[in-house]
């Protein structure tokens, strides 16, 4: 399945939807793999950075840098694993557990004061200095019954974005 | 917006329009207290990218749609077979013998013509014209190309333009082999450039680099003086930059547009049912696309001449370019876009991203004021 010129197999789509919990249905999986070998020009297996940022709406993306560091490099299985979270199946806390992933961008399990600064950093651009992000990070941390100095965990983010819950959906063109 | 200004130095998208192109869904209605779900909460922006990732209207615009293959079964496999043989081995020699031909007494003809005549012997740049639209007609022929031309032929007149969707270079063969046009081009290399500069010189053509800046302003007053010129041939411009797979058009550039003339409109649509024309420069060199025409049975392409436009009072050139693109694609079927051709090059300007990052940060601090 490697070889992007090559057809996926019955075999392949049941090992991909395995490996994404059913959470798309096969034909999302060709349709997804069609989609994975438009972007990866070079029929190298994965799609580099340099082909998600050629994808203008992608590039213009605030969190493009940090979402290319998970990204970069998937083979079609991670890939589709990757996009699962993003399926109208996915329950909120896979939802939940993908934003998490994104904070935490360097896995170590626990998002720190600087990775909350980072995104925020992301979403505001120059439109905010460091102190401004400083504060408000403080006061609404400290409003939610948290310190910045003790780093968050899975069931924080749980706790705090479960309710109302997370809407996060796309969905995949099946022609 | 009008926030977005076009500077020379840099690859700008010269669009406001995008920004309605692009969800702004970090928008508040009314300010309301600022909790920490609310900086946690990035789904919006991360769907906006999976969004991209999954399928985007920019790729779609230059995706080569391969054609529902027709052989599959016992019955139509030996005819297509039978296909292949007549076309590979009859019409392909054929066609290049053709060519061939015509390439011999075209550079014979022409070499004499350009070097024994004088600079500015007048026989000499009719019969150059001439020239050229014969060895376009060969070159047409030898794609078998079925062209139907609808409308009014161009006339030489000063203080006009024509421009047309861009689906290959053919494009301009299959135009030229009517009309003498004076083009703008990308400068290409290979064997296409050498042509590109001897023949195509003669035309009277105008040279741009994607690549240089500064390019913008040269080619303007270029374009500008060429339009004055009573004796210079019909300009021929491709607004969109790049070829598109004519199933879309992506957006025009206002160059064009901005030069006080009439617009005159070309639209072409290749049937796709013999061949698709669409050249995707990234896949293949135009040799391949070349072979790969001269291997169908045909080209078929329908060319409408559309009415002179001329730019109303009260409108931009960007809103003329746009009224014109809707014209085109309106009439070849196509389905309009609004991205600048150029991304396909180039990385879309961080300005677009600052917008987004700047409503994101006033709606945050305009809640922090809330208590």
């Amino acid at each position: 399945m490697g070889n992007a010129s090559s057809m996926l197999t019955q075999y392949d789509i049941e090992e991909v939807q395995e490996h994404c919990h059913y959470l798309f249905s096969q034909q999302e999986i060709v349709a997804l793999y069609n989609r994975f070998c438009q972007l990866d020009r070079s029929a190298k297996g994965f799609i580099s950075s340099d082909e998600f940022l050629s994808i203008p709406e992608f590039s213009l993306n605030p969190l493009s840098q940090r979402l290319l560091k998970m990204v970069d490099g998937l083979n079609f299985k991670v890939f589709v694993a990757f996009l699962s979270a993003f399926s109208p199946l996915a329950t909120v806390p896979q939802k939940i557990e993908l934003i998490f992933k994104v904070y935490d961008v360097d896995g170590k399990g626990r998002v720190t004061f600087k990775d909350l600064m980072e995104v925020l950093g992301d979403l505001t651009g120059s439109f905010m200095s460091e102190e401004q992000r400083e504060i408000v990070l403080s006061q609404v941390l400290k409003e939610a019954g948290y310190s910045r100095d003790s780093p968050l965990l899975l069931e924080d983010f749980m706790k705090v974005l479960c309710k109302p819950g997370v809407t996060m959906e796309v969905e995949v063109p099946v022609d | 917006m009008a926030g977005l200004a076009t500077s020379s130095t840099e690859m700008d998208l010269d669009r406001p329009n995008i920004d309605e192109y692009l969800t702004v869904e970090s928008i508040r209605e009314a300010p309301k207290k600022l909790h920490l779900r609310d900086l946690l909460d990035i789904s919006p922006t991360l769907k906006e990218a999976a969004g991209a990732i999954v399928d985007d209207s920019f790729t779609r615009c230059f995706k080569s749609n391969p054609s529902e293959p027709w052989n599959w079964n016992i019955y139509l496999f030996p005819l297509w077979c039978l296909g292949v043989v007549i076309r590979y081995g009859i019409l392909f020699p054929f066609r290049v013998i053709i060519l061939v031909a015509g390439w011999i007494v075209f550079f014979a003809a022409f070499s004499l013509v350009h070097f024994l005549l004088g600079e500015h012997n007048k026989w000499k740049r009719e019969i150059e014209r001439k020239l050229v639209e014969m060895i376009c007609s060969v070159f047409v022929a030898s794609w078998t190309a079925v062209i139907k031309y609808h409308g009014p032929r161009p006339s030489m007149r000063p203080q006009q333009v024509f421009v047309a969707n861009h689906t290959s270079m053919i494009d301009f063969i299959i135009l030229e082999q009517m009309t003498a046009f004076a083009v703008i081009m990308q400068k290409h290399p290979g064997w296409v450039g050498f042509i590109q500069k001897i023949i195509v010189e003669s035309l009277g053509c105008i040279w741009f680099n994607r690549t240089e800046a500064k390019d913008r302003e040269i080619v303007a007053r270029k374009l500008r003086e060429h339009i004055q010129g009573v004796d210079n041939n019909p300009l021929l411009i491709f607004p969109e930059g790049t070829c598109v797979n004519n199933h879309y058009t992506v957006m025009f550039k206002k160059g064009a547009f901005e030069l006080g003339c009439a617009v005159c409109p070309v639209a072409i649509k290749y049937n796709k049912i013999f061949v698709d024309a669409f050249w995707n420069s990234k896949k293949q060199s135009f040799t391949m696309h070349l072979v790969q025409l001269m291997t169908s049975w045909a080209v078929v392409c329908d060319v409408w001449y559309l009415e002179p436009q001329y730019i109303r009072p009260g409108e931009t050139p960007i809103e003329f370019a746009e009224r014109v693109q809707d014209m085109i694609s309106v009439r070849a079927g196509l389905k309009k876009v609004p991205w600048d051709g150029y991304l396909k090059y180039f990385r879309p300007s961080p300005k677009l991203i600052e917008r987004k990052q700047q409503i994101f940060a006033e709606s945050v601090l305009q809640r922090l004021e809330e208590k």
